[in-house]
C-alpha cells in the first residue's frame, strides 16, 4: 500500500470516526426508527403507512384544498405551532447543561401565560407600551416560578424534580382559580378570561395578504430566534455559561474550583424557567388570547422534555427538533387514508419510539466507534 | 366491431351516469372535536356516530379533526373549509370564540355548533333540554333510594353543566321531597380518581344513588358503585353497559341524533341557522333504554312523568335561577 493510500484511508477512518461519535446521525436513525416504529403500529390497526405518511408531508407543506405548496401550512407548522415548543425544549435543554431537569417548564409555562393575560387585561395603554410589558411580566412569573424552586434547592435541599413537579400543580390550579375570579373572567358562566385587548396581541396575519400565512401568525418567532441564539451564546461563549456548565458536570469539582453552586442553580432554574413562561405568554398573546380553565394539562412543557432530547440539549437543534415537532403536532391529527382519518395517536408512538432510541443512542454509538477503531487496521 | 364499441360506449355512459351525479350530490360534513379526541366515549365519540350515520343513511360524506389544545381549534376550522366541507360541525361549546371569528373569516361558509347557541349568521346552534331528562335520573333516584339520600358528582359548574343539576334536583325533590343530595363539584372531566374517591365517602355519608354528569371523572364515580355494591347513574349515553350491576340507569343526551338532524337538514336544503333546541319530544334527551335494575312501580311513574313533560303537564327548570323560584334559593349548592 502506497503512503498516499495510507494516508488517505486513515483521513476517512478519522472523519468516519467524527460522524460516528457525534449524536447527530443517531438522532436521524432515532427519527427512522420511530417512523417505522409507527409504521408498525399503522399497518396493525389496518392503515397502510406509506399513505399516511405521504398525507402527513403533504400536510405540512400543501394546501388541503388545492394540493399546491403552501406557506399558509407552513407557518402553522413552523411558526404558530412550532413556536411554544422550541421555547419549552430550550428551557428543558438549557436546564440539562446545568445538570438540572426542568420537568417545571409545564408550571412555568402556564403562570408566563397566566401572567401575561393578566397584564393585558388590567393595563390600559398604547401597544408599544402594553407589548413589552406583557412579555417582560411573562418572563418575571417564570424567573421567579423557577427561581423558587432554586431556592428550595440550595436552602433547603428539597428535590428539584419533586418540587417541580408539585409547582406544575400548583400554577395549574392557580390558574384555574385565578380565571374564575369575576374580575378577569369573561362571565356568563363561561370558563375562560377575558379577551385580551387588541393592543396586546402580537399576531401579524393581517399584514400579509389572505392564505398566505396562518391565521395566528405572530412575531413571537423572532423572540424565540433571539433566544436561541442568546442560549447558544451564553452556554458556548460566557463564564456563566463555563460556570453553569462545570457544576452540571460536577458539582463538588466546581465548587472546589472556586464556583458558587448555589447560585448557579438558582440563575440556571431562572433562565430555564423564564424561557418556558415566555413560551406561554407568546401563546397568550398571539394565539389564544385568553386562558381557558384546563380540564388537563396542556403538555407544552412536558412536550418540551421531548423537544430537547431529540435536539441533543443544544440550542440550535432544539430549534430544529421544535420545528419537527411543531409540524407533527399540526400535521398528525390531519393523516388520511383515503376518507379515513388515521388516529393522532400514532404521532406519539413516533414521539416515544425516538425518545427511547435517542435515550438509548450511546449504545449504538459505544458499538460504531468501537467497530471504527477496530477498522482503523487497514 | 361496431357493437363492441356501442357496447362499450354504453358502459361507460352508464358507469358515468351511475357515478357522476351521485358524486356531485355528495355532501361533505366535517366536524371538530373538543379537547376530549374522537375516543372519548361520550361527547365527541357519540357525535362522530351521528356523521357515521349520517353517511350510511344520507350518503354524506363524513371526516373529523380532533384538538389536542385549545390553539387547536381555530386552526381545525380553518384546515376543514379549505377542504371544502359542505357543513362544519364544532362539537362543544368551548370553540364558540374561534366559531365566531371563522364564520366572519368565511361568511359563504355553513357551521354549525353543540351545546350553544347560534355565534353568527352562517351558524346553526345545536342545544339539548338536558333538564328533561336529569329530571327523569332524579325520580328514579328519589323513588329507588332507601336510605332517603342520594348524591351528585358535577364535573365543572357552569350554566350548561347547572342544567344537569337542577334537572336532578327537582326530580328527586318531586319524587322524595325529604331526600338529602350530597353533592361534590370535581372541577374536572378527566379526574377519575377524585370522582371515586367523592364517591365512595358519598356512600359512608349514607348515600345509595349517585348521579354524575362529569365526563371521565364519572367513570371513577361507576368504578365506586360497583366496588361497593350501590348504584351510580350515568350520564350522555346508556352507560349501563360500564357495570351492569352498579349503573341503575342513565340520563341520555343523544347528540348523535343532534349531528344526524344537521345533516339530514343539510341534505334537504332547510338547514337554517339559528339556535335549536332537542328535547324529549323531538328524541334529543331521553332515559336510557337499559331497565334491568328498576323496579316495575317507579318505571311506570317514571314514563307517567315522561308523558307530562311530553304533553306540557311538567316544565322542568333549566337554570339556576327558575330553580330557586320553586324551591328555594338554598336548594341547589352551585351557582
Amino acid at each position: 500500500m502506497s503512503a498516499k493510500k495510507q494516508l488517505e484511508s486513515r483521513r476517512l477512518s478519522r472523519n468516519l470516526h467524527k460522524i460516528v461519535s457525534s449524536s447527530f446521525p443517531y438522532t436521524i436513525l432515532s427519527i427512522l426508527v420511530g417512523f417505522i416504529a409507527g409504521g408498525i403500529a399503522l399497518l396493525i390497526a389496518g392503515y397502510n403507512p406509506l399513505e399516511a405518511y405521504a398525507s402527513l408531508f403533504r400536510a405540512i407543506f400543501l394546501n388541503a384544498k388545492t394540493g399546491k405548496l403552501s406557506t399558509k401550512s407552513m407557518t402553522y407548522s413552523f411558526i404558530e405551532y412550532a413556536n411554544p415548543y422550541i421555547l419549552t425544549g430550550l428551557s428543558v435543554a438549557f436546564s440539562f447543561k446545568t445538570g438540572i431537569f426542568n420537568i417545571g417548564a409545564e408550571g412555568q409555562y402556564i403562570v408566563g401565560s397566566l401572567a401575561a393575560c393578566l397584564v393585558a387585561i388590567f393595563v390600559k395603554a398604547p401597544a408599544w407600551v402594553l407589548i413589552p410589558l406583557c412579555i417582560l411580566a411573562s418572563i418575571a412569573a417564570g424567573v421567579l416560578w423557577g427561581g423558587i424552586v432554586g431556592y428550595l434547592k440550595v436552602r433547603f435541599g428539597s428535590h428539584e424534580v419533586l418540587c417541580m413537579i408539585m409547582f406544575n400543580w400548583i400554577a395549574f390550579y392557580l390558574s384555574n382559580f385565578i380565571v374564575n375570579l369575576e374580575s378577569v373572567n369573561v362571565g356568563g358562566g363561561k370558563t375562560w378570561t377575558k379577551i385580551i385587548p387588541d393592543e396586546a396581541k402580537i399576531t401579524i396575519s393581517k399584514w400579509f395578504p389572505a392564505n398566505v400565512v396562518s391565521s395566528n401568525t405572530h412575531f413571537g418567532i423572532v423572540l424565540t430566534l433571539i433566544c436561541v441564539i442568546a442560549i447558544w451564546y451564553i452556554i458556548s461563549r460566557t463564564t456563566l455559561g463555563y460556570r453553569l456548565k462545570s457544576v452540571g458536570l460536577n458539582r463538588d469539582a466546581a465548587e472546589y474550583a472556586g464556583i458558587n453552586a448555589n447560585r448557579c442553580v438558582i440563575v440556571s432554574l431562572a433562565i430555564s424557567g423564564a424561557l418556558a413562561s415566555l413560551a406561554g405568554g407568546l401563546q397568550v398573546l398571539g394565539v389564544n388570547y385568553k386562558i381557558n380553565q384546563f380540564a388537563a394539562q396542556e403538555s407544552y412543557g412536558f412536550n418540551g422534555i421531548t423537544v430537547a432530547l431529540i435536539g441533543g440539549c443544544n440550542a440550535f437543534g432544539t430549534l430544529l427538533a421544535g420545528w419537527f415537532f411543531g409540524a407533527m403536532k399540526y400535521a398528525g391529527t390531519r393523516m388520511k387514508v383515503g376518507s379515513d382519518r388515521v388516529p393522532k395517536e400514532v404521532i406519539d408512538i413516533i414521539m416515544g419510539c425516538i425518545v427511547f432510541f435517542i435515550a438509548i443512542s450511546g449504545l449504538f454509538r459505544a458499538f460504531f466507534v468501537r467497530r471504527i477503531k477496530g477498522g482503523d487496521m487497514f | 366491431m361496431k357493437k363492441i364499441l356501442c357496447f362499450a360506449l354504453a358502459l361507460v355512459l352508464a358507469l358515468g351516469l351511475a357515478t357522476v351525479p351521485a358524486s356531485a350530490e355528495n355532501f361533505k360534513v366535517a366536524m371538530v372535536t373538543d379537547t376530549g379526541g374522537i375516543n372519548d366515549q361520550s361527547f365527541n365519540a357519540l357525535a362522530w356516530q351521528g356523521l357515521q350515520r349520517a353517511k350510511e343513511e344520507l350518503g354524506v360524506e363524513v371526516s373529523y379533526l380532533e384538538s389536542v389544545t385549545e390553539a387547536d381549534y381555530a386552526t381545525n376550522l380553518e384546515t376543514l373549509y379549505d377542504e371544502g366541507n359542505d357543513l362544519i360541525i364544532c362539537i362543544g361549546w368551548m370553540m364558540a370564540d374561534a366559531l365566531k371569528e371563522a364564520c366572519a373569516a368565511h361568511p359563504e361558509q355553513k357551521y354549525a355548533i353543540i351545546d350553544n347557541g347560534s355565534v353568527a349568521d352562517n351558524c346553526t346552534g345545536v342545544n339539548f333540554a338536558t333538564e328533561q331528562c336529569s329530571y327523569l335520573v332524579g325520580l328514579v333516584a328519589g323513588y329507588m333510594t332507601k336510605t332517603n339520600n342520594v348524591g351528585f358528582v358535577i364535573g365543572m359548574v357552569s350554566p350548561l353543566m347547572n342544567t344537569f343539576g337542577v334537572g336532578y334536583y327537582a326530580g328527586v325533590k318531586a319524587a322524595n321531597p325529604d331526600c338529602t343530595i350530597q353533592h361534590y363539584n370535581a372541577n374536572s372531566y378527566g379526574d377519575a380518581a377524585g370522582g371515586k374517591a367523592a364517591t365512595i365517602n358519598m356512600y359512608a355519608q349514607g348515600a345509595d344513588i349517585v348521579y354524575h354528569a362529569a365526563g371521565g371523572t364519572g367513570m371513577g364515580v361507576i368504578e365506586a358503585a360497583a366496588e361497593q355494591g350501590k348504584f351510580a347513574i350515568g350520564v350522555d349515553q346508556d352507560q349501563n353497559y360500564l357495570a351492569p350491576e352498579a349503573v341503575l340507569t342513565s340520563a341520555v343526551k343523544r347528540v348523535d341524533n343532534g349531528v344526524y338532524n344537521l345533516c339530514k337538514a343539510l341534505t334537504e336544503g332547510t338547514l337554517e341557522a339559528g339556535e335549536v333546541v332537542y328535547d324529549i319530544v323531538s328524541g334529543g334527551v331521553d332515559i336510557a333504554e337499559t331497565t334491568t335494575l328498576i323496579d316495575a312501580d317507579t318505571l311506570a311513574k317514571v314514563e307517567d312523568a315522561k308523558a307530562k313533560i311530553l304533553s306540557g303537564e311538567i316544565v322542568v327548570p333549566a337554570t339556576v335561577e327558575a330553580f330557586a323560584a320553586i324551591y328555594g334559593e338554598d336548594a341547589y349548592p352551585f351557582k
